[in-house]
């Protein structure tokens, strides 16, 4: 693709060193550009200092909403050029992509140059010193938004918002900049051809996954949180902490993850909603007291950011390699719930679903969300509201007499007391124990207790939430979790190649929805999708269910994103054979 | 005062009838009696009081009250408590452990429940030995303490847990005896009525595998000074004392840590404004 003729989709980095301020001038343009009515995305890309290292903002900008980042960069826009090469994998370039570059910060990396993309110059800093409190990315901002065509007042509009506070010389400052850049934009003469915004973006929201998550959990009603940080999932802890101040809730630091972890569950056996967020190391030292949980039978959710492992890995970039932890991890017989968002925009909707389920089924629910989700800031719908909310099944007076915590159940979900409640005092315990909660080693209370465990997750009505399913092509794309848009955008190219198709994508990890499953890919060809090493999802799914037909794989460990043209070949190959 | 009011609580209305899976003569039933005495004293109903516990011989001893019980992970118990007593201000939490679930296995939250003062009572039965696992050396046992798994000794220096709670923000520190379950009752009775974080280290013997613990009941005496509100002199004395001291040795005054929950001033749906565009 080249620039003729205008596209739906356009992509612009902005690109520079410490301090450089590039991932600030790309979210401005996001921002200014959502104001415009595109819908649009920002992933950050940086290095591994924890301040002052290269950093590169990937803005994708679409008259339509976008789930993924795009298969090229349209436009690079360096500050400074300096380190740029760490990210020349990432920009994806090509003969049709323009490199824009101070020739004051250094000599454009070869490794850039070898797409054969184009060149200009634009002397930022040299320009950014002919403006009283002038700066360098500002004007790196306005060649970004000449060259996908945003006004200065649609810029400034953001600006003055974000830097109003502090005076009116930082405001003109930043004006005289903004307009700089642009003009060098028009100099350059090679505008991006973005089609036209349809629809003004007013009502539309700015968010990332961990904000969306964070407001699901409070949406389904969760009052206590506790937190450790960790990489990529600190923000969403973040944003709980005055979120759940407003509402009436509290939020905790943890001394580690074996504390946050017990002490969501000591406020849930209170009676309150609660959660915790971490990564796959915490994940890992939070997998004992999840066994706890499931066989005390108290309701917990734990949202796990996924990042490239194992061990440390890589924390910040994004990977879907936890599905077997978060499926398999526990020790003995211990079935709960894992889901899976399908896109920033769902991290709300699966996270108040999420505690819904938690609630409902008093189990622990994990919550699968990953770097990609949880970091990339993104232009939305507003997410609609949705009735989903805790609700747990406490004791009426009749139950209260004789009271028995662990009652076997039709649906194998016994009401718990709850501290305060006279005649439900109960003792909760790990150890296998019998209907009314006292420790015991019998073959039947242990039978009983496991079947009730699994019987009250598998007879669940989950609904058609179970999964996204979308077209009735011939060849599955199967795949979840933050792949779902990558697949979802190759489907409707290679419909539009005359290859029909269709996307489904579990939203219910586990349990998984066998027959429901197995009816969605009936009669198809099957291509698995997901983003690990050793094909996580599609063992799981061999091991679950009889894969009818024919049935492929494509899978590989991040750090890079499997992108929509990725997935396209893997089809038209599959195809062609 | 109504009816329901006058009517006096008695330690066995906080004993449930669950027999304790301890053996014959071991220091935890008279910790169990001196829980049970407290609570009576106390006079808070069982439905408003959480036994919480870990994993070892003395954190099975929730299920042996009538109050709410969480017998949970090794290690944990103060971060399960601490969670509930956040949730839940209204309640009276216990926190009950031993020298290898306190000390060991979870001795990073034993630091940061000190350090967070939030308004519990962490009672620590120890008996200086892995009672459950069949005998095998704590944080807390003498150093040439001979068993299997470390014969002739650790070598190494035992820990001290009420220094280690002084230096760590503990706002009361006692320690007691189990065979004196009167005297430990009163202090259980005020280290729940002290504001934030209150230990209470039990001495209580394993009469199974550390039969010299007999003498123990020789070697107790009360503490010859009354408690001080410095918590560098409390640590002095405890440092220098022979361990056998029982009393309570610290009563600090720092205003207790319990984060507080908020009124809820929004709507949830206030909650959206900051993502418009």
């Amino acid at each position: 693709m080249t620039s003729t003729g205008a596209r739906d989709s356009a992509c612009v980095a902005i690109v520079g060193s410490g301090g450089a301020g590039a991932l600030t001038a790309g979210s401005i343009l996001l921002e200014a550009a959502g104001k415009a009515g595109w819908y649009g995305l920002m992933t950050r890309s940086v290095g591994p200092q924890i301040r002052g290292g290269e950093a590169a903002a990937f803005v994708r900008l679409s008259t339509h909403p976008v789930e993924c980042i795009a298969d090229r960069c349209d436009a690079v826009i360096a500050i400074d050029w300096r380190k740029a090469d760490r990210f020349a994998d990432e920009f994806a370039l090509d003969s049709g992509s323009l490199l824009v570059g101070d020739p004051r910060g250094g000599d454009v990396p070869e490794a850039l140059l070898r797409s054969g993309a184009a060149t200009a110059e634009v002397p930022m800093k040299e320009l950014a010193k002919g403006i009283e409190g002038g700066r360098p990315n500002m004007i790196a901002l306005g060649v970004a938004a000449g060259l996908v065509g945003l006004s200065t007042e649609l810029v400034m509009a953001v600006l003055e918002k974000r830097i109003g506070s502090k005076g009116a010389g930082a405001v003109a400052a930043s004006r005289a900049a903004v307009e700089i850049g642009l003009d060098h934009a028009q100099r350059i003469g090679r505008p991006i051809a973005l089609a036209a915004a349809e629809g003004a973006g007013h009502g539309r929201w700015q968010i990332t996954g961990n904000e969306a998550a964070g407001l699901g959990a409070v949406r389904g009603g969760v009052r206590f949180a506790a937190a450790y940080p960790i990489t990529p999932a600190t923000e969403l802890l973040e944003w709980l902490t005055p979120a759940l101040a407003k509402v009436g809730g509290v939020l905790v630091q943890a001394e580690d993850e074996l504390a946050s972890v017990n002490m969501i569950i000591g406020s849930s056996f209170g009676g309150t909603p609660s959660l915790t967020a971490t990564s796959g190391p915490g994940l890992a030292l939070m997998i004992e007291a999840l066994g706890l949980a499931t066989a005390s039978e108290i309701p917990i959710v734990v949202v796990d950011v996924m990042r490239a492992g194992p061990s440390t890995g890589i924390p910040t970039k994004s990977e879907q390699s936890d599905l077997n932890i978060a499926v398999h991890g526990c020790h003995g017989d211990a079935p709960h719930i894992v889901v899976a968002p399908l896109s920033v925009s769902d991290c709300v909707f699966t996270t108040q679903w999420a505690v819904h389920l938690a609630e409902a089924m008093q189990a622990p629910a994990i919550v699968l969300s990953d770097q990609f989700l949880g970091q990339t800031l993104a232009v939305i719908d507003p997410p609609a509201p949705v009735a989903f909310l805790a609700q747990r099944r406490v004791p009426d007076a009749a139950a209260l007499a004789g009271y028995q915590r662990y009652k076997l159940a039709a649906d194998g979900v016994s009401p718990m007391a709850l501290p305060g409640m006279a005649a439900g005092q109960y003792t909760a315990d790990g150890l296998t124990h019998n209907e009314k909660g006292t420790p015991s080693s019998r073959t039947s209370d242990h039978r009983d207790q496991l079947d009730k465990r699994r019987d009250k997750l598998t007879g669940f009505a989950y609904g058609d939430h179970w999964a996204q399913i979308e077209g009735d092509g011939d060849l599955v794309l199967l795949t979840w979790g933050s792949l779902t848009g990558a697949a979802r955008e190759a489907a409707q190219r290679l419909s539009e190649a005359g290859v029909a198709t269709r996307l489904v994508a579990p939203r219910l990890i586990a349990p998984l929805q066998v027959d429901r499953l197995q009816e969605a890919i009936a009669g198809r060809r099957v291509l698995v999708i997901e983003q690990n090493h050793s094909g996580q999802l599609y063992r799981y799914l061999r091991s679950m269910c009889d894969l009818p037909g024919e049935v492929r794989t494509l899978y590989r460990p991040g750090p890079q994103p499997i992108r929509p043209g990725e997935i396209c070949a893997a089809a038209q190959a599959w195809r062609s054979q | 005062m109504s009816v329901i009011e006058a009517i006096k609580l008695k330690p066995r209305d906080f004993a449930s009838d669950v027999k304790p899976v301890w053996c014959p003569g071991c220091g935890d039933y008279h910790v169990l009696m001196s829980v049970t005495r407290a609570l009576a004293a106390l006079g808070t109903p069982p439905e408003r009081v959480a036994v919480v516990s870990g994993i070892g011989c003395s954190s099975r001893i929730p299920a042996y009250t009538n109050c709410y019980g969480f017998h949970g992970v090794h290690g944990r118990s103060l971060a399960l408590g601490t969670g509930l007593k956040v949730a839940r201000p209204d309640l009276t939490v216990l926190v009950m452990s031993g020298d290898g679930d306190g000390f060991s296995i979870g001795g990073n939250h034993f630091l940061h429940a000190c350090r967070r003062n939030v308004d519990l009572t962490y009672v620590v039965m120890d008996n200086r030995v892995y009672g459950m696992t069949k005998g095998q050396p704590s944080p807390t046992t003498e150093p040439d303490w001979d068993s299997a798994l470390a014969p002739g000794g650790t070598g190494l220096r035992p820990f001290h847990p009420l220094v280690i709670a002084l230096a760590s923000g503990a706002n009361f520190v006692a320690r007691a005896f189990s065979g004196h379950p009167d005297e430990t009752a009163r202090i259980i009775v005020e280290a729940v009525r002290h504001p934030g974080f209150s230990f209470v280290e039990v001495l209580s013997p394993c009469v199974t595998f550390r039969p010299d613990q007999s003498e123990w009941k020789d070697l107790v005496h009360a503490a010859p000074v009354e408690a001080t509100d410095d918590p560098a002199r409390a640590a002095r004395r405890i440092m220098t004392d022979d361990g056998f001291n029982i009393g309570v040795l610290y009563r600090g005054n720092r205003p207790p840590g319990t984060p507080q929950a908020g009124a809820a001033e929004v709507d949830v749906a206030e909650l959206d404004r900051e993502f418009a565009i």
